[in-house]
């Protein structure tokens, strides 16, 4: 076994890490949350509850939340949509081209967030790709203003992001299905439709969990979508804090917002863990 | 490999009446890509019997065993079932079932669902699927254990869910891929049992797939005995091993010597023995059964027999018997069958009956 020193060497600097980069910081912030700022914005350590009064008192605060929320379960719902069929495909169809397409969905994982944001800046602006399309084919007279700088923007910008996040947990929950099964339920009489139904779907449920809570974590903590392309009715619950802790001057606010943020990630997380365990069999 | 009684025990009754031919393989191939995993093969299979596909790993007795089930479509060939073209068929039409080596039970479902699983895509009303299903599980012995799901249940319960899922349809065919080589050897020689007992109760045709040669004896009517995808002999156990067709048949199924030897004017020669055969001149292949020597007393031999004596190399204990191996005249090596504890001297006389030596043919080599 390994001497108790080796276990010290071993387990400190992690311990050390975590606590100085998370455990502190998430420390400060939770007191942050009940102090305030005073008009000569100087931050006054009086602890009271009044950051989360404003949270949900103020409109703007917890209609922007709901809003993140709103577009959070639309990328979710419109990754799900893209990369279940996808995965499907890819495991039980592509044969050969297998590792080629995995690799093709993989790769845009390496480029750069915002050269895929601005991509979509230069395809859906009033002189961009699209708009001057519709007009060269005569759809539209005049540019369609709604594709940028809206929810849809963010929305669609979004998903294309957070796609692959979708894609990857459930393309991993299919091909852990053993091929026999699905040999087992064609010669028991079911029609490919219902073996999917049946067997495919319910064996890939982990899958589906967390591929979702991946797009929809991930989009509801989004800024800078928003900030590029979602224009003043786009913008999201994190834009919000950015501006907090920063012109704005108010981090107890922030702190409060962000620590609200944490609380509904983290047991969105614990939800969709219990919820793999139930639908996970092996 | 497992020694075979010398009886052969076979739990099977000689089949009386001829049955109906129920599904019949014409000239079925199949090769991956430049690999040819099956070639030509044609055999039929009568109703109620029980046929097992035997050979060695790589021989296609799996891969035969696809095709008939639909999994695998045949590179040539028909299967047909009655008048019914089942190769064209996608395996959901057929009225054939299969039983999977490793058992493929859906694990999202529990025991009861996986029987009823086949009824319930059919559309079956639920009353008669759980009154079928019930009576299923009855039948394997599993009604306690209706509500729990496959990785809460041990292989052999594994292996009586997977059947009772196969048969609650009641198919035609029952195709069965090496179903008891997961599991341990006691409880194995009690499934083979099982198995033979319910497939006459059901009266349902079986397709017995695997490489347990002393399995396939004691249970199967016919073996079909597979070689690098072809079909080297179909015959009964009692056949198969008492009437070999070719060297190899000879020396996979049970102990063997085989003989190389020559024919000469109406007898045959190997080494110092000689026997009169009506065959044609030229070489032969005998084979001859270690049970078929015996060890002669010093009473006068039978007149007609074969003699010839020889030195003690090995003995081999085995039970009830022993194999001991004797080197005679001429570099002959026999091995002989001899009941336990008989005092076997240094040197011994060795007689056998020219009819136990059984020609056969040479196999071609094959990769």
């Amino acid at each position: 076994m390994f001497s108790r020193a080796y276990k010290t060497i071993v387990t400190v600097p992690p311990l050390l890490w975590v606590t100085v980069f998370l455990l502190i910081p998430y420390l400060l912030m939770f007191c942050y949350s009940f102090w305030s700022v005073s008009p000569a914005q100087t931050i006054v350590r009086s602890w009271d509850l009044a950051n989360y009064q404003t949270l949900f008192r103020v409109n703007v605060y917890w209609q922007t939340l709901l809003r993140s929320m709103w577009i959070a379960a639309r990328v979710t719902i419109f990754s799900l949509l893209l990369g279940y069929p996808l995965a499907y495909f890819l495991s039980f169809y592509a044969g050969k081209r297998k590792d080629l397409l995995y690799q093709l969905v993989i790769i845009p994982l390496w480029v750069s967030y915002l050269v895929r944001a601005y991509a979509w800046k230069t395809i859906l602006g009033s002189d961009g790709v699209l708009n001057t399309l519709l007009q060269y084919l005569h759809l539209a007279r005049h540019p369609l203003e709604f594709l940028l700088y809206s929810p849809f923007a963010v929305v669609l910008t979004l998903t294309h992001i957070y796609t692959p996040f979708a894609f990857l947990p459930i393309y991993a929950a299919l091909e852990h299905i053993p091929r026999n099964l699905v040999e087992a339920s064609h010669d028991l009489g079911a029609t490919p439709a219902q073996t999917f139904w049946k067997v495919i779907f319910p064996l890939s449920i982990p899958g589906v969990v967390a591929g979702a809570t991946f797009a929809f974590v991930l989009s509801l903590g989004d800024f800078l979508a928003p900030l590029l392309l979602g224009g003043p009715s786009g913008i999201m619950i994190s834009n919000i804090v950015v501006s907090l802790f920063g012109a704005a001057y108010n981090w107890p606010l922030g702190a409060a917002i962000s620590l609200c943020m944490l609380a509904l990630v983290v047991s969105l997380l614990f939800l969709s863990e219990r919820l793999e365990k139930k639908w996970s069999f092996s | 490999m497992a020694t075979v009684p010398t009886s052969a025990a076979t739990l099977t009754t000689t089949p009386a009446t001829p049955r109906s031919t129920l599904l019949s393989i014409r000239n079925v191939a199949k090769s991956f890509g430049k690999n040819v995993v099956l070639r030509e093969i044609s055999l039929e299979i009568a109703e109620g019997e029980f046929l097992t596909i035997l050979g060695e790993s790589g021989s296609g007795k799996t891969t035969l065993l696809r095709i008939v089930a639909g999994f695998e479509s045949a590179s040539s060939g028909e299967v047909w079932m009655g008048d019914e073209r089942l190769d064209r068929q996608p395996p959901y039409r057929r009225r054939v079932n299969t039983v999977f080596q490793h058992y493929a039970l859906f694990p999202h479902l529990t025991v009861e669902q996986n029987v009823g699983y086949g009824l319930r895509v059919a559309g079956r009303p639920e009353a008669e699927i759980a009154s079928r299903v019930a009576e299923a599980l009855e039948k394997v012995r599993m009604t306690q254990h209706a509500k729990s799901k496959p990785s809460k249940i041990s292989g052999g319960q594994q292996q009586r869910v997977a059947l009772a899922r196969a048969l609650v349809n009641r198919p035609r065919l029952l195709l069965l891929d090496e179903p008891l080589s997961a599991l341990d050897a006691n409880l194995r020689r009690q499934m083979q049992v099982e198995l033979k007992s319910l497939q006459r109760e059901v009266g349902i045709a079986f397709v017995f797939v695997t490489h347990d040669q002393e399995e396939a004896m004691v249970m199967s009517d016919r073996i079909a005995l597979l070689r690098s995808g072809e079909l080297e002999q179909i015959a009964t156990p009692r056949e198969i091993y008492s009437q070999p067709a070719t060297a190899y048949v000879a020396q996979f199924i049970g102990h063997t010597n085989l003989l190389q030897c020559e024919v000469r004017q109406g007898e045959v020669h190997c080494g110092a023995l000689s026997w009169p055969a009506q065959l044609p001149e030229g070489p032969a292949l005998f084979s001859l059964r270690p049970e078929s020597i015996q060890v002669a007393a010093t009473k006068p031999a039978t007149p007609s027999y074969v003699r010839v004596r020889g030195r003690l190399l090995q003995q081999a204990f085995h039970g009830a018997t022993e194999l001991i191996r004797v080197q005679c005249p001429g570099g002959l090596v026999l091995t002989v069958r001899t009941p336990s504890g008989a005092g076997i001297p240094d040197e011994v006389d060795l007689e056998f009956s020219p009819a136990s030596a059984v020609p056969v043919r040479q196999s071609p080599g094959r990769n």
